[in-house]
């Protein structure tokens, strides 16, 4: 060892001074109860103007009224048949593609099966509009080949929706949980002389089976609480949910008592599902890897070979070709509809009209705010449970607190929607605040997503290096600077990009408070589409549809860096 | 000398009563079983937990008040001692700024500490390029650069292969034989309390003994 650092220092050197650091107050608590505080002002106190004004309401009356039972009853049905649609559509879609690790395309169809939720809801809708509707592409096959055709609108045309959205959902947490499975567990089936039937039932299948309660929870909830497709596919009272009712009764009806009645009862529900959703903790469906971009396959070239050894020969072939070519002309035919249809002569009229131009603006910068106030609530929030979870060991505590940010859950768009019309109508002109409380609404909408993409990161992150910045005394702006920054920064930047895009494509918050004055590209879409425009609301859709994209796309680039930045 | 003194501690089911005094200059070997609490140690006198009572002093002063950076102490973890995403250079100046602000000073007397544990011209490697043994070369380079009279080792050479763990062997030989710190390695391998011809602590029962 070089003489050149003579640093046999006096022990007790070390010891003096600086000890003001030591009491300096630790301010980790100060971010996560601001935004609790925030986040608990934006919803307890609509909340508490519907309370006020459930007082008058008579429930005895309300839980009497047919129109409500039938509403409720319908929510539930078509929530449950589109959970179980979903889910039994997956297995063999995520089976065939993880028995095909070097199917051509293999990448781009996982890939675009995460897109569904990028793709806003409305946009989809058209896409589906086009190819299942009256005269869509399926129909007029179907009657080509002379058989009747089927009309969309009313549960089957929301049936298609909710699976649109949610079977690629599932598909790509099944994938991901399959291709966990550990390799050694293959070599030891090769080894077995396992068949198809033995290594579905003892290594696919439980592994399959430990997603499902997670899954069947979380896409419930969404299609139990979908508003835009119930409200465009849905057809009169026999196809409503009680999210579209709060919105008729409020708009439509302006019936304030039916209003908070439905509210409240969609609130219970809610609350109930939430309940049931913490039973499923340990489910991966909301995490980082599930909606990441898979750029390439990590398995070797080896392990794919020894996994297509299994199913081989020319019905498996056929099987899982045909399997994974269904699926994906499911998803893509709606949005290849969409790209057609909206090349028509109406195109540049639609770009230059101001109202579109307006809109486009619009949505850019609601969508813009609300997802950096949802990411900023998320970040506070994580950095007081991240203290309580890792330093203080309190990981209970900082779940219960992260737990604030899924509010929106209990309380969705249009509830909480309600709750703020009560409460500011006595003050202000609610429609002339319109962006202002879709932001609100949007930003409470995205955070549950935001938080658990960050979650696993930033406490991964946290985990591994905590002791080490503690002794090398990184704190403050030099750990977020040089530690926390580069390690988050692709998740950030996945979460915001997620957000922004969420809130793009929202028809929900702006549906109840926009108007002539204020519009959103979605509510452009929804009135064009309502009013049979159909030229025109096809270019709005591509407009829409490319916003989202590039939003999403420059987002990732811009604020998560180059690719290979950090993995 | 290091005065571990009356520390009396409950962490969550497990309990344990210290009392022990180590020499300024002394090198210590803790062993005891996977699981009976070794790493416990380190980590008081690091500052990561706090006792319940008791004391924990460094040539008579109370080194409790104190944040887990500003105490005597440097530690060479048993893995994460890297940052993944910062290179060799920016990894070892994080022992002396914690802003990694790097004048000119700063990047020779890192250069001497790379040399001293032979990586010279590792400095714009990431840890990924380097093997698990020159991962904890340039860790215990850090600590070299960070001049404190503890020195505490969890596990240091459980991630390493026969012959690399006998070059951080002899590196740590040279190490104390010029700076002689006060060194406690937390081990489960009984020929590395040879290696280093360290005096043996035994862990049991939520007690440390000289042994």
């Amino acid at each position: 060892m070089a003489g050149s650092l003579n640093w046999r220092v006096k022990p007790e050197s070390h010891v003096q001074g600086r000890s003001w650091l030591a009491t300096q107050a630790s301010a980790w608590w100060v971010s996560g109860v601001v935004a609790f505080g925030i986040i608990m002002i934006l919803t307890l106190s609509p909340l508490i103007a519907m309370v006020v004004q459930a007082g008058s309401i008579d429930w005895t009356a309300v839980l009497s009224n047919t129109y409500i039972q039938r509403v409720v009853q319908f929510s539930l049905t078509q929530a449950l048949f589109s959970t179980a649609l979903s889910l039994l559509f997956a297995i063999p879609v995520a089976l065939a593609l993880a028995h095909r690790p070097r199917f051509t395309g293999r990448t781009l169809i996982v890939n675009l099966f995460s897109l569904s939720l990028v793709i806003p809801t409305i946009v989809a809708i058209y896409g589906i509009v086009a190819v299942f509707g009256r005269t869509g592409w399926f129909n007029t096959a179907l009657t080509f080949i002379t058989l009747p055709s089927v009309p969309l609108y009313g549960l089957t045309g929301i049936l298609i929706a909710h699976v649109f959205f949610n079977m690629p959902l599932a598909t790509r947490v099944m994938l991901v949980s399959l291709e966990s499975i550990p390799a050694t567990n293959w070599r030891l089936a090769k080894q077995l002389g396992m068949g198809p039937y033995a290594i579905f039932r003892f290594i696919e299948w439980p592994s399959i089976k430990s997603q499902l309660p997670g899954l069947a929870v979380l896409i419930f909830t969404l299609c139990f609480t979908s508003f835009a497709i119930v409200m465009t596919l849905g057809g009169g009272p026999r196809a409503t949910t009680i999210e579209v009712a709060i919105y008729q009764a409020l708009r439509f009806d302006f019936d304030i008592s039916l209003t908070v009645a439905l509210a409240a009862i969609q609130l219970s529900i809610c609350i109930a599902l939430m309940g049931l959703s913490t039973l499923f903790r340990q489910d991966n469906s909301l995490s980082f890897t599930a909606y990441s971009a898979q750029s390439q396959n990590d398995h070797t070239r080896h392990y794919q070979r020894l996994l297509s050894s299994f199913w081989t020969g020319s019905i498996w072939n056929v099987l899982h070709v045909l399997t994974i070519l269904l699926a994906t002309m499911f998803v893509l035919l709606p949005l290849l509809a969409l790209i057609i249809s909206s090349f028509n002569e109406k195109l540049l009229p639609v770009l230059a009209d101001p109202m579109t131009i307006q809109a486009l603006l619009n949505t850019t910068v609601v969508a813009l705010i609300s997802a950096v106030l949802s990411l900023t609530l998320a970040i506070s929030l994580l950095i007081s449970t991240r203290h309580l979870r890792i330093r203080l060991q309190l990981e209970r505590t900082g779940q219960w607190l992260q737990l604030i940010g899924n509010v929106i859950l209990v309380l969705p768009p249009l509830v909480l929607g309600t709750g703020l019309f009560l409460l500011l109508r006595p003050f202000a002109d609610v429609f002339s605040l319109a962006l202002v409380l879709v932001i609100i609404i949007n930003s409470l909408m995205a955070l549950p997503f935001v938080l658990r993409l960050l979650d696993a990161p930033i406490m991964q992150s946290a985990n591994r290096y905590d002791r080490l910045m503690q002794a090398l005394g990184i704190r403050g702006w030099s750990r977020w600077r040089w530690i926390d920054w580069p390690q988050l920064r692709r998740p950030i930047a996945l979460s915001l990009a997620l957000a922004t895009t969420l809130s793009a494509g929202d028809l929900s918050a702006i549906a109840l408070f926009g108007s002539e004055r204020v519009r959103t590209l979605p509510l452009l879409l929804y009135q064009r589409m309502g009013s049979y425009r159909l030229d025109e609301a096809a270019v709005t859709a591509g407009i829409l549809l490319v916003l989202c994209l590039v939003l999403f796309g420059s987002i990732q680039r811009v604020v998560g860096g180059a690719k290979d930045a950090e993995n | 000398m290091l005065k571990i003194d009356q520390v009396a501690l409950t962490l969550g089911e497990r309990q344990w009563l210290l009392d022990i005094e180590l020499d300024t200059h002394g090198v210590y070997a803790l062993m005891g079983r996977s699981g009976s609490g070794k790493s416990t140690l380190l980590n008081l006198v690091a500052g990561f937990i706090s006792p319940d009572t008791g004391n924990v002093s460094w040539s008579g002063q109370s080194l409790l008040p104190l944040e887990p950076a500003i105490r005597p102490v440097t530690t060479l973890f048993q893995s994460h001692n890297l940052f993944s995403h910062l290179s060799v250079l920016q990894n070892i100046a994080l022992g002396i700024t914690a802003n990694l602000k790097l004048d000119n000073s700063t990047r020779s007397k890192i250069s001497d500490v790379l040399s001293d544990v032979g990586l010279t011209g590792f400095d714009n490697k990431l840890p990924g390029q380097l093997s698990g043994g020159e991962q904890q070369r340039v860790a215990l380079a850090r600590c070299l650069l960070r001049r404190k009279p503890i020195l505490l080792l969890d596990e240091p050479f459980s991630a390493l292969d026969a012959s690399t763990r006998q070059e951080m062997v002899d590196l740590l030989h040279t190490l104390i034989k010029d700076f002689s710190p006060c060194v406690v390695m937390v081990t489960h391998d009984r020929d590395d309390v040879a290696a280093m011809h360290a005096k043996e602590l035994s862990m049991q029962d939520g007690r440390v003994t000289l042994v």
